[in-house]
């Protein structure tokens, strides 16, 4: 599956990074601490959280992230909107909470 | 191949310039992905902690073709208790620091599970040297 089926199956807006939608995804990591995603995620992940600073794109370009979603509606910085477009990472947004989209995103990558 | 970067403490926007420095140089060696997944984890994870604890740093990185050696130095606080630092979850991280989504006491656990040797030496009110050896097959 590709980021941008998974934004427009799971309906989430995306902020930035458009040129990495055709990225493909083959899991997705949950967690508002950097050391546990730098520790713990790999590679063609979706990071789920609510951190909107540019350490986050930095992280998920080190560590090859497939897209960053953003939950309850949060904004990411100039910045991080900067490095997003640099970097084709994709940032996707949702209003739920991270609980609700964990569990949909399992369900699509899980069925 | 040697790389040398400078750090500076509390420099959270430019924190992890250098490991990102290192990942495009090892891509462009023809380093095995899976080499260059454990160097970047275990120097981005150094190199906050310079910036997130220390007042300033120097980074080296040296590459062969049978390994990367990172040494990190900084002039600092420097950490007291070795062993009580590389206990999971521990951090003296400030308020603001943890806001961010650091300091959750992982970051050297994670340089642990990453290098093929780790030194640390550190002394209290003048700084810390972290040294990471991770072979090349
Ligand atoms: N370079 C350093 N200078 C001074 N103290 C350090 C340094 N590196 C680590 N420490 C001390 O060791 C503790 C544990 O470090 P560790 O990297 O495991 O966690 P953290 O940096 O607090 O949080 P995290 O890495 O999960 O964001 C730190 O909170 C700090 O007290
Ligand atoms: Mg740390």
């Amino acid at each position: 599956m590709t980021v941008k089926e998974m934004a427009q199956t799971l309906g989430l807006k995306v902020l930035a990074g458009e040129g990495g939608l055709e990225k493909k995804i083959i899991g997705g990591y949950t967690s508002d601490l950097l050391s546990d995603v730098m520790g713990y995620a790999d590679a063609g992940y979706v990071w789920i959280t609510l951190q909107t600073h540019k350490n986050v794109m930095a992280i998920a370009s080190l560590k090859e992230l497939a897209a960053v979603v953003l939950v309850k509606g949060f904004e990411p910085d100039a910045d991080t909107v900067e490095l997003a477009e640099q970097e084709d990472i994709p940032i996707l947004s949702t209003t739920e909470q991270a609980f609700e989209l964990s569990g949909r995103l399992y369900r699509l990558l899980h069925p | 191949m040697d790389l040398t970067f400078q750090i500076q403490g509390g420099d959270f926007t430019s924190a992890g310039t250098a490991s990102s420095e290192v990942r495009r140089t090892l891509k462009e060696l023809g380093v095995d992905a899976s080499v260059i997944k454990r160097v970047v984890v275990a120097l981005y994870e150094a190199e906050v902690n310079i910036v997130a604890h220390a007042y300033k740093g120097e980074i080296m990185a040296q590459i062969s073709p049978e390994q990367v050696f990172l040494r990190l130095t900084d002039q600092g606080p420097g950490i007291p208790d070795i062993e009580k630092a590389m206990t999971p979850g521990y951090s003296t991280a400030s308020q603001e620091v943890r806001e961010m989504g650091f300091g959750a006491g992982m970051g050297l656990p994670n340089i642990c599970r990453n290098a093929d040797v780790f030194n640390i030496h550190s002394v209290p009110d003048k700084g810390t040297t972290v040294e990471i050896t991770i072979q090349i097959n």
